[in-house]
């Protein structure tokens, strides 16, 4: 069994029009991985498809964890194989507290009739919001209802850390951020970085990966990858521009 | 008898003083001379009156459950001052009334009351108008009414912990007819919650209860109604609230029970700075109805009223709201609001909502809406990204939906057993289902993976699959 997050020649879109035009893409457990692109280069598609929006329609291609394909699956069988998406744009769920909110995601991974004890739910959930420097009152508010950008994206973290997943996609994480909270997100990021982890990190700008720091960078250009490097090519990206991959794909 | 016959009087009539039989045997003759609604009548506009049918139920019927077993399921979750247990309009017990009596305060079934307090009960029993569509029904309940309990709070006396009664329905062809009545004097608080059940899920039978809340100067009154009797009762519950110069009333109407349910609640403001709350929550199955006309009077200059009624409607089930809020000339200064919010969990389901406004003075504020909507698809997807299935997913947001009534309830504890319930009604409805999928062809549990043919359908998410 190989032990990655695979995407082979995905072609997708929503509506009738193709976005993704066969995107290969590997990502194996323990690794960090980076996407850049611009603005509708179809970075937060794959997202999306990746965790099975309805509004998507997969036209070829498969997307396979550790070797088991997920496309098919309703969102949260993907989710409880292990897939996790930190949304760009987290739903705001009023009247559900993020404690009942994790609690019931949590039992939906366990056999009915075996929910989570409470103490031992508490324990846990207190323990990774100690681990990502999170104030505990957190707890007892709406999903999200009311919250800074800073906090909805806190909260994302807060739930990967909680539900444990393989892998993990990070849309446009820093979207939002002013500098204080990206740090804050990326030292989470950063705490639940390691051997059973798989992440791909999907961005506009090099700035996250400042904070973040990637194995290895991918450049995404109208629905493809175009280049892979070292974490040096995000840097060489911010220096050139997307003017200078897209030109090199002309070539 | 036909369907829609009477139902014989004189099998529960206890003595009572003459006052009282007088006035039961002229509410029987006005039960018999009103016309049953039709759905003609605006105030019977969308409602299933084939539900109705009386003929086949009868007071005073004897039920089959022991009285132990009864006194057993009569237990509240919070600490209350007081309790009271009918079952079939019978009184089985009655304890806190003595200790309560210390104070001035009056906590007795019907039968106590009329012989120990005749003219408070013959002052305000069904002393204010019920004009909402049901006054055959309230005819019907005045004819009948022996079971309840009359709460009478003398002035500036606070009473800290609720004050709680049982009502059920046993056995398959009983009548009941729950009453309770609560007067505050100035300045005095009281809770009340009552529980109105049946024996069996599944249970039949006619429920026709009334409720009056009478809110003296200053006063504050909070009133739980939790209804969950058996899926195949006819229900009528009819309030009436009525509030002096600086008093709050509270309301709160849980619907989870009865084939077919119907719910009437005015609220009239007669002392300025009188206030109303007036809170609904519904969660309909299967092919259940919910029927809510309000009333929202507000007589004098300065008096505000908030009515929020939420229904969460599943399968084949269906809520009709008409409400009105009414200023009266020279009422100056009114705050009225009026919001109807309803969450379809099934594109099958129903929803009818008719707010008004009839507004005879200028210098108010008044404003009223209804909302339907079928389960948010963006917050869905959210859930069901984090391993959550669709159909918990669906009742979580359900929850979620009602916490803003919820919330408003002062006392934390009554809140929880709210919740409590709406998590029973939930968990009821699966068991149905999980029953109907049985008999149908293998399909392997929601927990693991949905049925197969929905794996296919990632749309199956727009309409939350079977």
């Amino acid at each position: 069994m190989k032990c990655a997050l695979e995407i082979k020649g995905l072609k997708a879109g929503i509506g009738g029009t193709e976005i993704l035009h066969g995107l290969n893409l590997t990502i194996p457990k323990g690794e960090v991985h980076a996407i850049m692109g611009k603005n509708g280069s179809g970075k937060s598609t794959l997202a999306k498809v990746m965790a099975g929006h309805p509004d998507y329609e997969v036209t070829g291609g498969d997307v396979l964890l550790d070797g088991k394909t997920i496309l098919g699956l309703e969102p949260d069988v993907r989710a409880r194989e292990g897939l996790f998406l930190a949304f760009q744009y987290p739903s705001e769920i009023p009247g559900v507290t993020i404690a009942n909110f994790m609690r019931a995601a949590l039992n939906a991974r366990r056999p009915e009739g075996q929910e989570i004890d409470a103490v031992e739910y508490y324990n846990e959930l207190y323990k990774k919001m100690d681990l990502l420097k999170i104030d505990r009152a957190f707890t007892s508010r709406a999903v999200n209802d009311g919250f800074s950008g800073g906090e909805k994206k806190k909260n994302e973290i807060l739930q990967m850390a909680m539900l444990e997943p393989k892998y993990a996609v990070l849309d446009e994480t820093d979207s939002g951020l002013d500098i204080d909270a990206l740090k804050i997100v990326a030292h989470g990021v950063n705490s639940l970085r390691g051997p059973k982890l798989g992440i791909l990190v999907i961005t506009h700008y090099q700035r996250l990966l400042d904070y973040i720091v990637p194995d290895v960078v991918h450049v995404m250009v109208d629905g493809r990858i175009v280049k892979s490097g070292p974490k040096e090519l995000a840097l060489e990206m911010e220096k050139k521009g997307y003017d200078w991959v897209e030109n090199l794909v002309a070539a | 008898m036909g369907k829609n016959g009477p139902i014989p009087t004189g099998r529960n009539g206890s003595p009572g003083p003459a006052w009282w039989q007088a006035r039961k045997a002229e509410a029987w003759k006005k039960f018999q001379a009103t016309p049953m609604p039709r759905r003609q009548d605006e105030d019977w506009r969308f409602a299933t009156i084939d539900a109705i049918q009386l003929g086949d139920f009868h007071p005073g019927s004897k039920g089959k459950t022991a009285e132990s077993k009864l006194l057993a399921r009569s237990s509240a979750s919070f600490p209350h001052a007081a309790k009271a247990v009918f079952a079939n309009d019978c009184l089985l017990h009655v304890e806190g009334g003595e200790e309560l009596a210390k104070k001035g305060v009056v906590f007795e079934s019907l039968g106590g009351a009329l012989q120990k307090h005749p003219a408070l009960l013959e002052k305000h029993l069904m002393a204010h108008p019920v004009d909402l569509g049901a006054q055959k029904f309230a005819a019907l309940h005045a004819a009948h009414a022996s079971a309840g309990v009359l709460i009478y709070v003398p002035k500036n006396v606070e009473i800290e912990l609720p004050l709680v009664a049982f009502h059920w329905l046993d056995g398959s062809e009983a009548a009941v007819f729950p009453h309770t009545l609560i007067v505050a004097e100035s300045h005095a608080k009281v809770t009340v919650v009552d529980f109105l059940g049946s024996t069996e899920v599944d249970g039949t039978g006619l429920a026709c209860g009334v409720n009056d809340l009478l809110v003296g100067p200053g006063a504050k009154v909070d009133y739980i109604c939790l209804q969950r009797w058996g899926s195949k009762v006819t229900s009528f519950q009819l309030n009436s609230t009525r509030v002096e110069k600086d008093g709050e009333a509270r309301s709160l109407f849980v619907n989870l029970g009865a084939a077919y349910a119907r719910q009437e609640s005015r609220s009239t403001l007669v002392g300025g700075g009188a206030r109303s709350e007036m809170l609904g929550l519904s969660v309909g199955n299967d092919r259940q109805e919910f029927d809510q006309r309000t009333l929202q009077c507000h007589d004098v200059p300065n008096t505000w009223s908030d009515l929020l009624y939420k229904n969460a409607l599943d399968d084949r089930s269906k809520s009709i709201f008409k409400g009105l809020i009414r200023v009266a000339p020279g009422a100056a200064k009114t705050d009225a609001y009026q919001n109807n919010r309803n969450l379809l969990l099934n594109p099958e389901a129903e929803a009818d909502s008719m707010p008004g406004l009839e507004i005879l003075n200028d210098d108010v504020r008044c404003t009223h809406g209804a909302t339907t909507g079928q389960i948010d698809r963006d917050q869905l997807f959210y859930l069901m990204a984090r391993g959550i299935d669709p159909r918990t997913g669906a009742q979580l947001l359900a929850h979620g939906f009602f916490e803003e009534v919820i919330d408003r309830i002062p006392d934390k504890k009554i809140g929880e057993a709210v919740r409590t319930f709406i998590v029973e009604k939930f968990a009821s409805m699966k068991m149905q289902r999980t029953k109907e999928e049985g008999m149908g062809p293998v399909r392997k549990s929601g927990k693991g993976s949905l049925p197969e043919t929905e794996v296919l359908d990632v749309r199956a998410l727009q309409g939350l699959g079977t």
